[in-house]
């Protein structure tokens, strides 16, 4: 038994990137549907990544903060931590966000099938529902945002003790002691998030450094307090082997760390991988590249003319403001407008405690690019906003063109670097350049303060850091 | 030994195009002018022949991509010549085709006394290339951003070493240049406007661009266009300022399909050619009788050549003759300076319908050719544009359009003038009609002729003149001997 319904624009998937090109269709007057196997729209974004980790997030920061005020006279005593309520109270942060993008959905009289969709042909999907049956569902256009899933490495097949990010914000228990394998952004969050709980966690990572393509400055910062919060940082280092058994994982470790250590958890957080096999894409004309990405143009449309793709399929970086901008683009295109995806600055934010931000161009890229470039920082110590929440722990820095003068790219370590970013990112889509940043009044005394004074460095003005002119 | 096979110069103006089929796989063994690839450019799609007989080493064009003239099609391992040629002594300084892959070889090879002046100048070619690998081999990774070049050094995604997040400067990574200064407000209306926004020049500080510059950007290019006649200008702009649709989907369902690239240019030089040249059409029947009967009687000679005798072909050659008698029909105008160009060649255009749109190939020196190489040559094309085998050249350097809807039907239409031609005739279809005879009424085979044509340069008097002698040279053909 199946029914067949028609719409004019069909979003596979409901992640970020999917109900907000599913929304704004609607909005343009498209009759638009989002098929999607959970209960709302919310995907990995809302259900097991960015929202859950930044609730717990948050709870490591509350921790941090009440230890740290003992140096300002203020003795809470030791915290008692009930993982259980932990857990609950986060699973009602995601209940309340997707329920409540679910609503909209509905205010929008956008479709929500719940079901797993698979391409017939370009213009049909077969859903499989969740609650039992089949449901085909005829389009005009669609748009794939499928999405990615953690990637994994094969020696860890056979643990049962592993962990990847979905079942590590799941939160069913705190080990003594972690491994995380892979010293990027999801590592380095969910490590902070298990240490503050009282686990004892090291960091694995095979380049020479944490977070891989941040600049190293930036990275400096965070890399200090991560010294003292985790037992252990190898970088330079590769998993050679591991062995379960009843007492807990022992692995061999190669390169610049050569040991043997027991763990009793490891979360393999090695990167993520494009979802694009197991849902009929062959069926149409769309075109996946050897890295598993589909291929589509600034339009974000595939090589299927009705087909577009958004979001994390579509390639790096894999990020959600990313792909809600994609799919706000392709939703555009496909109500007739003449649009394309054309961002001068995306930011990407570590939600590590500091934070780390960026946009638009970094010194790194610039020198591997050979850009010449004129780089003005502005050291935290400086700032007395910094002073006055004890977290001098931080630095801000502009990437300027020296010529014209523009503001190419914004770096910044420090306590909600990840809010003060985005005026880099306007600053740079707005082509301004480092006198328009110096000459726009901000706030006294905040932490944005510190992106004004940046630019007054640039030009050797700077209030409060005493530099001797350049010859 | 490996020859790389490239685009060759396609047309004048033509220095790219884009891949729309790709005709071999590595792997495939290929013969000299075996085609490789389709190749689509704005003025037509045709097959690209390979240069080299071997197989195919590498092909990494898809679909969609983009190839520069000179840029490599294909490398085509060709078979064992190096054996033949090792009995020359020294084949290596070759030609300047001998790529940079023959040079590691070469080096490892005894030492045939150190070439002069090509070996020295190749070097820092051949160390180019080699320098390029490496930083993307001791590069982290997954640093780059995703560009086209990125996916060949990109190293198998096999062993992710951290979580890739990464800020892209997207339209950075393209040029090596900052992104063009403007906001993403006045890009979405250079979008619109079909502006290129790295080619507009900001008023601003620092060259920051404003929506008003991108106007009396968009403005210049209309200007431009219209001033200098070529329409090339126009090409710039996708097609002419364009309102906003209403929701057709309120209405029923629709489907959207982009705009072909023959199609974008028919609607580009047509609008230009009908918002610039006031248009007049003249109407006329000519008795075609008697030249039916000829026709008919002669065309088992012509087709023993090869061709088709067709009513086209002879009005090739009618009209060719009418533009060496009215010289104002073989003209152009030229806006700029006022002046009137009149041509000594006599090319005639006939529209041809394709799959993929009007195509207009373009017979030359027609005067000179005799009715037989005419029909054969009008066959051979239309065969040629049907089959993608059509090249830019060959629709290019036209000064008078015919086109023949009589195959289907009609009685008159007014056909748009091929400008910066000045006139073209439109051909419906021939029906048999009462014509009054000396007082009676006698069936004639009448072929209904429409004429539009520019009436800048021509007037009204003179089209009835010139359409009226093209009716009379058909009626009577010895006109043409006489007077053509």
């Amino acid at each position: 038994m199946s029914t067949t319904e028609s719409f004019q624009l069909v979003v596979l998937g409901g992640g970020p990137g999917g109900y907000a090109a599913a929304f704004l269709g609607a909005d343009l007057g498209l009759k638009t549907a989002i098929v999607d196997m959970e209960e709302n729209p919310g995907g990995v974004c809302l259900y097991r990544g960015c929202i859950p980790s930044k609730a717990l997030l948050h709870i490591a920061k509350v921790l941090h903060e009440a230890d740290a005020a003992r140096a300002m006279g203020i003795e809470f005593g030791q915290p008692r931590i009930d993982v259980e309520a932990v857990r609950t109270w986060k699973e009602g942060v995601v209940r309340k966000l997707t329920g409540g993008v679910g609503q909209i959905a509905k205010f929008r009289k956008v479709t929500f099938v719940r079901g797993f969709g698979t391409f017939i042909d370009a213009h049909t999907l077969a859903v499989s529902l969740a609650l039992g049956g089949e449901q085909l569902i005829h389009f005009d256009h669609c748009i794939v945002a499928t999405g990615s899933r953690p990637a994994t490495l094969p020696m860890f097949k056979d643990v049962a003790r592993v962990l990847d990010s979905t079942s590590a914000l799941e939160l069913r228990e705190v080990p003594r002691s972690l491994l995380v394998v892979g010293g990027g952004y999801i590592g380095l969050e969910l490590g902070s998030v298990y240490a503050s709980l009282g686990a004892r966690v090291s960091v694995v990572e095979m380049m020479p450094g944490l977070l891989p393509g941040a600049d190293r400055d930036l990275v400096a910062v965070l890399e200090k307090r991560v010294a003292k919060s985790f037992e252990h940082v190898m970088v330079d280092t590769k998993v050679v082997k591991v062995r379960e058994d009843a007492d807990g994982i022992l692995v061999n470790f190669g390169g610049a760390s050569e040991q043997s250590i027991r763990y009793d958890h490891v979360l393999v957080s090695v990167g993520r991988k494009p979802n694009t096999t197991g849902f009929g894409l062959e069926k149409t004309k769309v075109r996946v590249n050897d890295r598993g990405f589909i291929d589509v143009d600034d339009q974000r449309r595939t090589n299927e003319p009705n087909i577009f793709a958004i979001g994390d399929v579509t390639g790096d970086p894999m990020l959600a403001h990313k792909a809600s901008h994609e799919g706000r683009v392709a939703a555009e295109v496909i109500a007739g407008h003449k649009v394309a995806f054309e961002p001068n600055a995306i930011p990407a934010v570590i939600f590590t405690d500091p934070e780390i931000a960026w946009c638009g161009l970094t010194e790194t890229q610039a020198k591997e690019r050979g850009i010449d470039v004129a780089v003005a920082k502005f050291p935290w110590g400086a700032s007395g906003r910094a002073m006055s929440i004890e977290r001098t722990d931080g630095l801000t820095k502009l990437i300027v063109d020296p010529k014209t003068e523009r503001v190419l790219g914004v770096g910044i370590v420090g306590a909600g670097a990840g809010d003060l970013i985005s005026e880099g990112a306007l600053a740079i889509e707005m082509a301004a350049t480092a006198a328009d940043v110096k000459l726009t009044i901000h706030p006294h005394p905040t932490l944005s303060e510190t992106i004004m004074e940046a630019a007054e460095v640039f030009y050797g003005q700077s209030t409060h850091v005493y530099r001797p002119k350049r010859s | 030994m490996i020859v790389e096979v490239r685009l060759p110069e396609i047309s004048e103006n033509v220095d790219s195009g884009d891949v729309t089929k790709v005709l071999v796989a590595q792997g495939d063994t290929v013969a000299v002018d075996q085609a490789l690839i389709e190749l689509e450019t704005e003025k037509a799609v045709f097959e690209v022949p390979s240069t080299a007989a071997g197989v195919v080493a590498e092909i990494s064009l898809k679909p969609g991509d983009s190839v520069k003239v000179g840029g490599v099609i294909a490398k085509i391992e060709t078979e064992a010549k190096e054996g033949a040629d090792a009995s020359q002594a020294a084949p290596p300084p070759k030609t300047d085709e001998a790529p940079q892959l023959a040079q590691p070889a070469r080096e490892s090879e005894p030492a045939p006394a150190p070439a002069p002046a090509p070996k020295a100048e190749e070097a820092p070619k051949s160390s180019a290339p080699a320098r390029a690998p490496a930083p993307a081999q001791s590069a982290p990774a997954p640093r780059k951003p995703e560009t086209v070049a990125a996916r060949a050094s990109a190293p198998p995604a096999e062993e992710p070493t951290a979580d890739s997040i990464r800020s892209t400067v997207v339209a950075v990574a393209k040029d090596s240049g900052a992104p063009a200064a403007a906001s993403p407000t006045v890009r979405r209306l250079a979008r619109e406007l079909g502006v290129d926004i790295n080619q507009v020049r900001g008023s601003g500080p620092s060259g920051r661009i404003s929506s008003e510059d991108v106007q009396s950007f968009a403005k210049s290019i209309i200007t431009a266009a219209t001033g200098d006649g070529g329409g090339r200008g126009a090409a710039a702009l996708t097609p002419a300022a364009a309102r906003a649709l209403p929701d057709f989907t309120r209405y029923g369902d629709v489907e959207r399909q982009p705009m072909s690239k023959v199609r974008t240019l028919t609607a580009q030089n047509l609008a230009y050619a009908w918002t610039s040249v006031p248009h007049v059409t003249q109407h006329d029947d000519a008795d075609i009788t008697t030249l039916e009967a000829a026709r008919k009687k002669h065309a088992p000679s012509v087709e023993a050549a090869g061709g088709k005798l067709t009513m086209t072909s002879i009005l090739v050659k009618v009209c060719a003759a009418a533009l060496k008698r009215f010289p104002d029909f073989n003209a152009s105008i030229d806006v700029t300076r006022g002046e009137i160009v009149y041509k000594r060649y006599y090319n005639v255009g006939i529209a041809v319908d394709t799959e993929r749109g009007l195509l207009v190939p373009v017979l030359r020196d027609v005067d000179k050719k005799n009715l037989v190489a005419l029909s054969v040559e009008v066959t051979q094309l239309a065969e040629k544009a049907r089959n993608k085998r059509i090249m830019p050249d060959d629709m290019e350097g036209g000064n008078f359009t015919i086109s023949n809807l009589g195959g289907i039907g009609g009685t008159s239409f007014t056909p748009i003038v091929n400008a910066p031609e000045v006139a073209i005739l439109g051909v419906s279809r021939s029906a048999h009609k009462p014509v009054y005879n000396n007082g009676s009424f006698e069936p004639r085979l009448m072929l209904p002729l429409s004429l539009s044509y520019d009436h800048r340069v021509i007037d009204g008097a003179s089209a009835a003149r010139f359409l009226r002698w093209v009716c009379e040279a058909l009626e009577d053909p010895i006109l043409l001997a006489l007077e053509g």
